[in-house]
Order: structure tokens, then sequence, then C-alpha cells
């Protein structure tokens, strides 16, 4: 079977155990997790873990299967790409004299869509959010300038179709 | 509805005590039915040991001389009465010693609550002497898991984790407590745990699938059944016994099935996988449909899954939804509890008898029974063989005693040759296969079933791994009978190293000490057998002995256990010699 990438969603409780729980069920697999990022989810003390992976549908499925076993675990989901809006954001701190310096910082900074945090006398701050490739773009884009900091959050993304974690909630509640 | 909330704390609060934390686990655990417990104390359970000693007359706590012993003597009063069995255990080397026990609750489904005692909340993370993340540790191996540090978390933690522990799948529960949670002091109310919100232990049957599966027994012409322990479990042993007898179909067993299905009905044909029957193996590959009901496809039952059962439709009957096509795909997924989803179904399924199949079984056996059982359990070579002092117990017993096994050689012989007419009565490490099980979870068994006799069958490998719970077996006069087949190697391993690693025995000859001396040195009556015409009369001197008993029994040094699947073969490919 055909590896790709997958984007796991995982409604839990709130719980400080669970992440170390979860995390072993990849470790044990020796799959690589590529992003991670943990919030709360549009339901009231329910967390949302989004996990990106790049492995088999059949593996994922049963990832999936596992995580969905642990007791603090309400559902989990997995999507591929299409089936899903995705985004990811980045931090690239670069020296402000290089925005009188180099004219085409500018021109990158119009074109990439990107937004000026902050600026003082020694660096400026450009935030990016979008698709893994726009980000590597720009960020390729930047570097023969230097760059002082660079950081990319983890992939968070919101399903096409309906997630309908409140009426498992409610069944649940049964 | 607030107010009514408020109205029912106020109610509960009136009805509650002011205790400290360590009379509150007391409290907890007889709420829950528990009046009996192994462990051993330590720093940081030592409140907790405390008020055991005030409550000695409701809660008899036995110390196990190994917290390692103390798993798997709850381990095997679990599995022989179906309830939570409990250890404890204080922070740190007591904690650690924990993590075999639970690991094999985890792999084979045993309810246990384990409770450990952890350095006070102040001091974690610092390195404190016998400080260890336990929740860390025990995360992968573990149902579920939790730390106490407040007091008052004390009764609803504890009520969930026996919830936990024994509801859906079984398994193991660790709850850590600091030792500031134990010395403080709450207002207790206990209400056991009904429900958890993110937790549903058994899946709604569905009907479609029980009728699907139904109509797929109906149309077979081979249908075969492979029950495992979800049997015992979910106390199903009826509804399986109801549907062999009415569908007329074939019944094997995992090891941690058997005992679910009396040994010797007509439709029991005995046991699968790597040193299982050579029919149930061989016809896996030979039968149009396949129930597995309550079983999960283990590597060492399937043998290579590329050749397993391909020309069948397989229904799984299951509890656990990761199980389902995890290993082998299902045709048809029956989820929920055996006794539930096989009671629906057997109204749905048709009379029959299959007889011509069933024959092929028996056809199968006579050619396993000329080459393998019969030089096994009758030997005519001079050695002693594992085997015939099996059928001694047997015979010794009448079918009808608890038998806990170690792992290796012994392990299989015994499962192979072992007949139980009553369920819960074959205790054996299967999935994790720790050696060391045995001797401490026949004590559990022991105290578990009193009215029954339970025989301990171990090799001399094993035995050594936790020979110290002959301490236990001493002090509280626990009459568990004994046997160790001696053949003074690591035989199993020994025996792969013949076939597999042409002789080269790398570690796997023992020279053993005086097993004798050593159960006389507890006060343990003790016997050795080394010739063919004693064997009958120990055996009988040890069953018919009112105390326990050890019997050393010198076997044949280098046999091996056949048949047997090497491992990554296919089950068709099973080997008589």
């Amino acid at each position: 079977m055909e590896k790709q990438w997958y984007t796991i969603s995982v409604y839990s409780e709130n719980n400080v155990g669970l992440l170390n729980r979860i995390s072993g069920i990849f470790l044990k697999r020796h799959i690589n997790i590529e992003s991670l990022n943990v919030s709360k989810s549009e339901i009231e003390n329910v967390s949302k873990f989004t996990i990106v992976i790049n492995t088999t549908e059949d593996w994922t499925r049963k990832i999936v299967n596992q995580i969905e076993k642990q007791i603090e675990v309400i559902k989990a989901f997995y999507h591929t790409d299409d089936e899903t809006i995705y985004q990811e954001s980045a931090l690239f701190k670069i020296a402000s004299h290089l925005l009188f310096d180099e004219r085409q910082i500018q021109n990158i900074i119009k074109e990439s869509k990107s937004q000026i945090v902050t600026v003082n006398r020694e660096f400026f701050v450009l935030a990016k959010t979008g698709r893994r490739h726009e980000i590597d773009e720009m960020h390729e884009a930047l570097e023969p300038y230097g760059i002082m900091q660079f950081v990319r959050s983890g992939r968070i993304a919101v399903t096409k179709a309906a997630m309908p974690i409140s009426e498992i909630l409610a069944e649940f509640q049964d | 509805m607030e107010t009514l909330k408020a109205q029912k704390k106020e109610e509960k609060k009136k009805t509650s005590m002011r205790i400290t934390g360590a009379e509150a686990i007391i409290h907890c655990l007889l709420e829950e039915g528990v009046n009996l417990i192994y462990g051993y104390p330590g720093g940081a359970i030592m409140p907790v040991y405390d008020e055991l000693y005030k409550f000695q007359d409701k809660l008899t706590h036995i110390l196990t001389r190994h917290e390692q012993g103390a798993t798997h003597a709850a381990q095997g009063f679990a599995r022989v009465t179906g309830k939570v069995g409990v250890a404890m255990a204080t922070s740190g080397p007591g904690a650690t010693n924990l993590v075999t026990g639970l690991a094999d609750a985890q792999i084979d489904s045993t309810p246990m609550v384990c409770i450990t005692g952890q350095v006070p909340r102040h001091l974690l993370g610092s390195d404190a002497f016998q400080e260890t993340d336990i929740v860390g540790i025990s995360t992968p191996v573990t149902k579920w898991n939790y730390q106490i540090t407040k007091a008052s978390e004390i009764p609803e933690i504890m009520a969930k984790a026996f919830y936990i522990a024994r509801s859906g799948r079984p398994g193991p529960v660790l709850i850590d407590i600091t030792k500031n949670a134990q010395f403080d002091e709450l207002d207790f109310a206990y209400e056991k745990c009904t429900g958890v919100r993110s937790y549903k232990p058994v899946p709604q049957p569905d009907m479609k699938a029980i009728e699907k599966a139904a109509e797929l027994i109906n149309k077979a012409k081979k249908p075969y059944i492979v029950f495992g322990q979800g049997v015992i479990l979910g106390e199903a042993e009826v509804q399986l016994k109801a549907l062999v007898e009415k569908a007329g179909i074939p019944a094997a067993w995992t090891i941690l099935g058997l005992s679910a299905l009396d040994t010797e009905h007509p439709m029991n044909v005995g046991m699968v996988g790597m040193h299982g029957n050579y029919g149930p193996n061989v016809l896996t590959n030979e039968c149009d449909v396949l129930l597995a009901i309550g079983m999960r496809f283990d590597d060492r039952v399937t043998g290579s899954l590329d050749t397993y059962a391909k020309q069948a439709k397989i229904i799984h009957f299951e509890i656990d939804p990761a199980e389902v096509n995890k290993n082998v795909n299902a045709d048809v997924a029956v989820m929920g509890n055996a006794k539930q989803t096989l009671e629906l179904l057997l109204p749905l399924v048709n009379e029959n008898e299959h007889k011509e199949w069933r024959a092929e079984f028996d056809k199968k056996y006579k050619i396993e029974f000329d080459t393998v059982i019969e030089k096994d359990i009758h030997p005519t070579k001079e050695g002693l063989t594992m085997g015939e002092v099996i059928e001694q117990i047997n015979l010794a017993s009448d079918q009808k005693a608890v038998i806990v096994t170690d792992v290796g050689q012994h392990q299989m012989i015994t499962c192979r040759y072992a007949k139980f007419r009553q369920s819960k009565s074959n205790i054996t490490s299967g999935g994790l296969g720790t050696m060391g099980f045995a001797l401490p979870a026949a004590i559990g068994a022991k105290m578990g079933a009193m009215d029954r006799e339970v025989v301990a069958v171990i090799g001399d490998g094993g035995y050594q791994m936790t020979i110290q719970e002959l301490g236990v077996i001493f002090q509280h006069n626990v009459p568990v009978k004994i046997v160790v087949l001696n053949n003074e190697h690591l035989g199993m391993v020994r025996q792969w190293q013949e076939l597999f690693f042409e002789s080269r025995y790398a570690s796997t000859v023992m020279t053993n000490p005086d097993f004798v001396k050593i159960a006389e040195g507890y006060h343990i009556k003790s016997r050795r057998v080394e010739k063919r015409e004693d064997l009958t009369e120990a055996v009988q001197e040890m069953m018919s002995s009112k105390d326990p008993y050890f019997l050393e029994v010198r076997v044949e040094k280098e046999d091996n256990v056949f048949p047997m699947i090497p491992s990554g073969a296919s089950v068709a490919d099973i080997r008589l010699k």
C-alpha cells in the first residue's frame, strides 16, 4: 500500500498523561510524527490533537483504532490532504538593516503575503500562514539574506466533512 | 439543575466522614468488595500499610517476597475468580517491579488494580529518594493510569480505576498516590463508577452483522470455530457450547481460551497455534467459514498471515474495535460482548451436524496420535516425558483441578494434554510469555478458589525466577501443589537452538540446586521422582495432600515439543517431527 500524508484528529479529555499515551502508540510502531498540535476544540473542555504522519492507510487506520481505545479519547479520525483545509504558521526573524539595504526583501514580503509583526532597530519579524510549500518557498527566498531565527508550527486542520463530536459525546452520556 | 447538584453535594457531605487519604484507600477497596490484596510495603506507602494493620480483620494483605510476585498472585486470583486482583507496592523500585505483571495483565486482558505509593507532591520531579515516574513508565502497559496528588481525589479515582479494570476488555490500571495525599484528610463518601464519558466499554451489537454471520454459517459446508479468552471474560461458555452443538461446528481454542469448553466435548477438536494440534492448524486452511470468537489472531496462533485461512470467510466476534482487521481482515465483524452476541446469533443458526467435516479432524488426530501423542503420554523410552506427568495429573485430579503454568515446553505440553471440565481452570501467561508467572499466580488462584485443587506446573528455569514465593506458601500454608518438570535446561530455547541454531546450546544448560531441599527449607512436603514406576503414586500422594506439596519430576533432558509451526511458516506446514 502506498504511503501518503494523513491528518489525524483526536478529540479527548484534557488530561496530563494523554500526550504520552498517544505518542507511545506511534513510537511503538516506528512511525514518525511529522507535526503535532494540541489545542482546545469547538466543544468546551474537549481538547483536539492534530497529528500529521506519512504512512499507509492501513497503518493509519490501525493507529487511529489504538488511539481511540485510550480511555480519555472521545473519538479519533483520519483524513487525507484532499479531505481537509489545513495551514501552518511560521515566524522569520530578520536583521532590520536588510529592509533598507536589500530591496528584494520588500518584494518577498509583498509576494508572500506575510505580515510584519514587529520592527525594532535590530530586527523585524515576519509571520506567514499557509501551506507547507509556501512557507518553504519563502524560507528559500529569504535564506540568502540571512535569517536570524526561524520557527514553523504544526499543522492545524479542519475537515471538509462534519466531525459529529457533540453527538458522539451525547451518546457516551446515555 | 444547579440547585439539584448543590443539594446532592450537601447530602453527600452529610453522609461523608472525615478521614485520611490512607484510610480512604482502604474504604475504597472494601466498597469494591476487595478482601484480599498482595503487596510489599516501603516508605512511600507506609500510611496505607498502617491502615491495613487497623483493618486486618476485613482486608487480608499477603506479603509476597517480591513485588512481581504480588502482581502475578493478583492475576492468578483475577483469572480464577473473574474479579479484579489488587497489588500494592511502594514508590521507586517497588513500583518498577510491578511492570512485568502489568504488561502481562495488559496483553492477557486481566483485570487488576495496582496501587503504588509516591514521594510527596512537593518532591515530585526532584529525584527524591525512591522517586520514579511510574505513571510514565507504566503508560504503555496499562489500560489506564493516574497519579493522585490530593486526598480529595481518592474516592472518585479509585472507583474509576476498578470500573475501567473490569469493564469491557479488562486490563490493568495503576494508581500512584503521593504520600501527602495519604496523610491529608478528606470528606469521604463513596460512589461506584458506572461510566466514563469518553469510554465505551462494550460496543452495541449490530443485528445486521449478526444476521450476515448466521447466513454465512448456515451456508457453510466446513465451518470452524476458534475461540479465545473472550469467551471466558465475557462469560459466554454456555452460549459457545450451545452454538457448537446446534450448528455442529468443530471448535478449537487458543491457550487462553482453553477450559471455556469441556476438553472432552465431542466437538472440541483441540488447540491452535505453534504447538497446537495437527488437525486444528492444518484444517484452518481448509475450512470455508472461520468463526473467531473472543480471540485476537496472535502471531503464535496464525503463523504466517499471508497464508492464513485465505480460502475462508472470516467472522470475528470481538469486544475491542482495535482488534478487528488488525491482523486478519474480517468479512463480518460482530462487535460486542461474546455472551450477548452469541445469544443473538443462536436462534438464527440452523441445526446441523457436519459429520464428514468433523471426521476430517478425527483423521488428522489419528495421524498426530500415532506420531506424537502416544509417545508423549504413554512413552516406552526410559526417560520420563512431560506429557505422561500431565496425564497422571488428569487422572489423579479427575480433570477438576485449576492448572497454572509458567512459560516454555512444560506450558505447551500442559496446554496440549491437560483436561478440563470447568471454565477459568487454565491459567497461564499467554501473550507476554512471562517466565516466573506460575508460582505466584498459583498462590493467587488457590486463594481465589480455596475449594478447588490448584496445581502449578513449572519448568526448572521459570521456577527459579520467582522461587522466593515459596515463602508465602509456607507462611500462610497455601495448599497449592507444585510440580517442577526438571530437564536441567531452558527447554524451549534449547529446542529452538537444536532446530534452528545447529544445536549451539548458548546459555540454556542449567546446573540446578536440590529443589527438594529448598522446599524442605520452607517446610513444604516434597518429593522427587526419577523413575516411571514411582510417578503415579507420587502424583496421587501430592493430590491427596491437604497441605502444600512440592513434586520434582526429572524428565528427559532433550525432548522436543511437537507438532510445531516454525516461526513465520504457514499453519498448513505444521511439523509433526
